[in-house]
């Protein structure tokens, strides 16, 4: 009976054995063939932890730190462990209502599930963090991360040093996938240009992780992990406090500001208003205030020192002396009969402020007194100098000029989006005028005006040529690097060289337009730019403008302009001030100046100087017109975000409704809000960093 | 010493050397996957804490129980097999107003801090009674009306399992029928169990209007190729266009039928994704678009084959060594310790080692046909081969699953897997087979 089927126990047999042969095939191809099992494995279990090294700090000429890091605390919450504490009593702690939290807790476990960690609040203020550290045994499962984060201690030069950001798309994409998703980079100034610098280099830590994406130990005991090398400093030519007062004196206006130490080139300060506390930037509020100062029309995040394109005005004038002078169209003592006006081109202009009484008798005076006829017929000589073919000829000589004083040229400082200004080709000519033009056609070149266009920068590396007597060192900032290492070579050496522009001009030709440029603060236009036991060689410039505002084309205030260079004899320091919409260039720029070069010079303001510099810093010389421009971007804005969304609430704040003609901007800064002004805290001396934060340091030279 | 030679004596020492290899495997495979550094390993021993511990007390137990059947007498299994059999299924039917709440299944009876599993243990009685059943004289397994009592005897128990919703322990049953197959179940119940089997997987793989086109092909050809015989025997013709008629009735109504009634949801839907389907009677699935389809796909039941894959496919040849496993050290893995404990070894000692274990299994798969075969009595055949087919069954499903041969039935494998009950269960199923193997010169009934 046993034997019965006996056979199909062979059947069962081979059952058998073909399953485990199709087992053992499957096992071989997932084990021994298939190699991408390794790499999803490790995908599954290993995080490349990212460590990311300090940032490189920027340091002033004396070695004080402008710009610092220190830390913030992140809140951060793992939803699945904070049962049984006491909201309400939390929120209390917190200053949120339970609604936000609710929110807030959410979001969390949305973005990364209830038991990973994720941002309850980010960048939390020194009182909230005090606050939550005293009671955080508390409130399991809410804990505080740092994150490093950049200050300013002076509340200064925020133009300069630029700010970071973490790296978006094209940040990465540029870089060849070398910058991560949540990387910080330099977008602008120094930040952006020393990047490679300052950002040092990342390390990273191989961490395991569990089925949870939580991070439970390293990986192989830390062997493959590389250490993170923090990023080099840099010793900057800027003088802080100068960089200070020349802030508060920029309050509320519109311009630009450049002091150079001719010596070297280094860039002693650099303003463009309006102007910014780069802490807004960077703390909690940052990007907050970082879109609202993009969509304000006064564009408080261009940087009008290299960037803004001014016509130059009466400050051209010392220019225009010395190419006249050197072209030997005219000679020291040549004089030009001036009855307030200039006549040879048959319409009059330039009209002159002064009238006859040999106010431009020679070379001297006529800069003294800022002569419109004078400087309007050298210019015409210089070009019509028979010397050359015709006027094209000679333009284009006088353009060769302009070039070597760094005009219509990039200079080259260490800044991103330096402008070129603008001395236009004579084809530009050729072209509005059908090829045929005279020397009198761009006749108010010889007065700055036209199609000259230059940065406050260009005048003041122009004002270091002429306090040099020709040469000049590219305008910058930094002088050292930390650990300095070949590469850097590359970066600094192009600012130790030594330019000789127009070293073929010879010094008496010089000697003639600097004892001008003297007589200016002496005697002439400038006399408000006096200081007391030192000679001031300088330049005032009043030009017009006008804008177009509601299709009507309207005149605003002139621009006030300043460049000026002192002491006389071995120049310490150079200065081009621009204050748009101001005035006269005697008014507002000149003392502006003049305070500066106190203040470095002498290292202390006159007793006459601090009444005049709270005065000046107290005054508002924003164009009112930005009011209208504002208001009727925002409008606009306003519309196009109802036209997308139907929410009418940014809309309404613009219906007609409302009583004053330019309502409270929704982007703009709550006047209320703001706290005591920069220059208030500046001029008074309290605005001093805080303790701990300032940061001494010495370079090895 | 007498009693202790006669104890041994007969007794298969192969089958001992090989159940305790497994389950020392187990052991340490259990260990390497719930081990965490730092743990203390003795008094979590004494605290009867961490899983490997218990597993460490149920051996014990499983021991001592084991060694208590080897002093039974032989005879005492035929005579109680049917007293056992109601036992069974008074256990199964308590389970009914008595199962506690655990996750996802009702068959768990819970006793102060034990889980009884009555559709677990109620195998070892089942196979005793079949084998009382076909060792009776007037038992004839050729007529239809025996084919029917045996087949009860499986379905009953298979049914409460259902009941109980554990599918997997159900199928287990169902497995009895290769012991059947043996005894002389007609040839044409597993051919046509096989003929099903592949009309439901190529109506999953095929879209049903092709595969009904298919089939008509297929018969057409049929009577073409056959239409001489067809000329003489017109029954054939008939037969093929009957076989046609069912064929097409399965897939276009039983197949839907049986996904959307009978089976569960997520049992449809790992059927569907071991062949990396999409489950077309889910009507949420449908309306999901492609990406979120996948993301689900990746954390839904066949998360765990991937996990369960990649944890396997990255052990490479010679494996991690158990504690670099990082997928199953990280719960990667789900429910690693128990059904899915084939990774750990698969992650931790490679390829390599999965052969080693599937060598034992194998030696002990055909060892149990050897001893099967060599029995005079037929309750003792076949009882072997219904701890056979249990065994058999358990291995290659659940090994099958874990390397994404088979869907996913939650069974665990034997004497690896973590868990009391199963380890019992299967300690006695052995001792059983044992101590009847050492009397075999015996005739039973």
């Amino acid at each position: 009976m046993a034997v019965y089927n006996q056979s199909r126990s062979n059947t069962i047999r081979l059952i058998v054995i073909i399953t485990f042969v199709i087992i053992t095939l499957q096992l071989f191809y997932l084990q021994i063939v298939d190699r991408r099992y390794e790499q999803l494995a490790m995908d599954n279990a290993v995080y490349p932890k990212v460590i990311y090294p300090e940032r490189g700090i920027i340091y002033d000429r004396k070695g004080k730190a402008i710009l610092n890091n220190t830390i913030i605390f992140d809140l951060m919450v793992t939803p699945a462990e904070t049962k049984g504490i006491d909201t309400l009593d939390f929120c209390r702690l917190m200053n949120m209502d339970t609604s936000e939290f609710r929110k807030r807790m959410v979001d969390a476990i949305l973005k990364n599930t209830s038991v990973r960690p994720s941002v309850f609040k980010a960048m939390l203020t020194k009182e909230l963090q005090a606050r939550f550290e005293e009671n955080s045994w508390r409130f399991p499962g809410f804990n505080l991360v740092e994150r490093p984060l950049r200050t300013y201690p002076y509340h200064a030069a925020a133009h300069i040093l630029g700010y970071i950001r973490e790296a978006d798309k094209r940040d990465i994409e540029r870089s060849n996938n070398f910058y991560r998703q949540g990387d910080y980079i330099g977008k602008t100034g120094l930040e952006a240009y020393y990047e490679s610098v300052l950002m040092g280099q990342r390390g990273v830590q191989y961490m395991i992780k569990d089925n949870k994406n939580r991070l439970v130990g390293t990986y192989e005991g830390g062997e493959y992990d590389t250490a993170a090398i923090a990023g080099r400093s840099l010793r900057t030519h800027i003088d802080i406090e100068l960089q200070q007062l020349a802030e508060a004196l920029m309050n509320n206006k519109v311009g630009g500001l450049v002091a150079i130490d001719p010596k070297t080139g280094g860039i002693l300060s650099m303003v463009s208003g309006p102007n910014y506390d780069p802490n807004d930037l960077s703390g909690p509020d940052g990007s907050k205030n970082f879109s609202r100062m993009q969509l304000d029309v006064s564009g408080p995040m261009l940087n009008r020192a290299i960037a803004g394109r001014y016509e130059p005005g009466s400050t051209y004038k010392p220019l225009g002396a010395l190419i006249a002078l050197n072209e030997k169209v005219v000679n020291a003592s040549y004089g030009y009969p001036c009855g307030g006006r200039y006549t040879l081109c048959g319409h009059g202009k330039p009209e002159c402020t002064h009238a006859g009484g040999g106010h431009a008798a020679n070379v001297r005076l006529a800069i003294a007194n800022s002569c419109n006829a004078y400087f309007a017929h050298i210019y015409r000589l210089t070009v019509d100098n028979p010397r050359y073919k015709n006027v094209y000829d000679g333009y284009l000589h006088w353009k060769e000029y302009m070039n070597a004083f760094g005009l219509g040229v990039r200079l080259g400082v260490d800044l991103p989006n330096e402008s070129t200004g603008g001395i236009p080709d004579t084809v530009v000519y050729n072209r509005e005028n059908a090829g045929r033009w005279t020397s009198c056609t761009n006749l108010t070149l010889g007065i700055g005006q036209d199609k000259m266009q230059t940065t406050p920068l260009q005048m003041a590396n122009a004002m270091c040529i002429i306090a040099n007597k020709g040469y000049y060192y590219t305008p910058h900032f930094v002088k050292e690097i930390e650990g300095e290492d070949p590469d850097d070579e590359s970066l600094l050496s192009r600012f130790q060289k030594k330019h000789d522009v127009l070293t073929n001009i010879p010094d008496v030709v010089f000697n003639e337009v600097i004892e001008g440029m003297s007589d200016v603060v002496k005697v002439g236009t400038a006399r408000g730019a006096q200081i007391e036991g030192v000679e001031v060689c300088a330049k005032t410039g009043t030009a017009e403008n006008y804008t177009i505002l509601d299709r009507r084309r309207i005149k605003l205030p002139d621009n006030s302009m300043f460049v000026c260079f002192a002491p006389k004899e071995n120049p310490k320091i150079a200065i081009a001030v621009f204050v748009q919409n101001a005035g006269f260039g005697a008014t507002w720029a000149a003392p502006i100046a003049r305070m500066m070069m106190e203040k470095y010079l002498l290292d202390t303001l006159t007793a006459k100087s601090k009444i005049d510099s709270a005065r000046i810093a107290s005054t508002n010389l924003m164009p009112s017109y930005f009011k209208r421009l504002q208001y009727k971007e925002d409008s606009i804005r306003a519309f196009k975000w109802f036209q997308v969304t139907k929410d009418s609430s940014y809309i309404d704040r613009f219906s007609f409704h409302e009583s004053s003609p330019f309502p409270q901007s929704p982007f703009r800064k709550n006047p209320a809000e703001q706290e005591l002004p920069n220059w208030v805290k500046i001029l008074s001396g309290t605005c001093l960093p805080e303790r701990g934060i300032e940061k001494l340091k010495t370079f090895s030279a | 010493m007498r009693n202790n030679a006669a104890i041994s004596k007969g007794i298969d020492w192969s089958l001992v050397w090989i159940y305790l290899a497994l389950v020392l495997i187990g052991l340490s495979a259990i260990f390497a996957a719930t081990y965490q550094e730092g743990d203390p390993v003795l008094q979590s021993f004494v605290a009867f804490k961490t899983d490997y511990s218990k597993q460490f007390y149920f051996w014990g137990i499983a021991l001592v129980i084991g060694f208590f059947i080897l002093l039974t007498d032989s005879k005492f299994f035929p005579t109680t097999a049917n007293f056992w059999y109601a036992v069974g299924i008074i256990l199964l039917l308590l389970v009914f107003p008595f199962h506690s709440r655990i996750k996802g299944t009702e068959s768990i009876i819970r006793i102060g801090a034990f889980n009884f599993q009555p559709a677990e243990f109620c195998k070892i009685f089942v196979a005793l009674a079949l084998a009382k059943y076909f060792s009776r004289p007037e038992t004839n397994f050729n007529r239809p009306g025996s084919q029917f009592t045996a087949a009860l005897f499986v379905l009953i128990p298979g049914g409460l399992a259902i009941l109980q919703r554990e599918t997997g322990l159900a199928l287990v049953y169902f497995s009895f029928f290769l012991m059947m197959y043996r005894e002389g179940l007609p040839s044409i119940i597993p051919t046509i169990g096989f003929a099903f089997a592949i009309l439901i997987i190529a109506s999953i793989i095929i879209p049903p209007n092709i595969l009904a086109i298919l089939l008509s092909v297929i018969a057409i050809l049929l009577i073409y190729f056959s239409r001489r015989q067809i000329r003489r025997r017109r029954q054939i013709l008939t037969s093929i266009l009957f076989i046609w008629a069912i064929a097409v009735g399965i897939q276009r109504f039983a197949v839907p039928f049986i996904f959307e009634k009978v089976l569960q949801k997520h049992q449809v839907e790992r059927i569907y994704n071991l062949f990396g389907k999409d489950n077309p009677y889910d009507p949420q699935q449908q309306a999901l678009s492609e990406e979120a389809s996948r993301k689900k796909k990746e954390s839904g039941s066949s998360y765990n084959v991937r996990q369960s894959k990649i944890a396997i496919g990255s052990g490479g040849f010679f494996g991690k060594g158990i504690f670099s496993a990082t997928q199953t050290r990280y719960d990667f893995v789900p429910e690693q310790r128990t059904d899915f404990i084939f990774c750990t070894v698969g992650e931790g000692f490679g390829f390599l080692g999965s052969m080693l274990l599937l060598g034992l299994y194998l030696a002990l798969l055909l060892k149990m046909i050897n001893i099967a075969e060599r029995q005079r009595s037929t309750y003792s055949r076949v009882y072997a081969y219904g701890v056979l087919s249990v065994f058999f069954f358990h291995i290659a499903v659940n090994i099958a699953m874990t390397i994404g041969l088979a869907p996913v039935i939650g069974i665990p494998l034997p004497f690896i897997s973590y868990g009391g009950t199963s380890l019992l269960t299967f300690t006695v199923l052995l001792a059983i087979l044992i101590r009847l193997d050492a009397d075999r010169q015996m005739v039973l009934r």
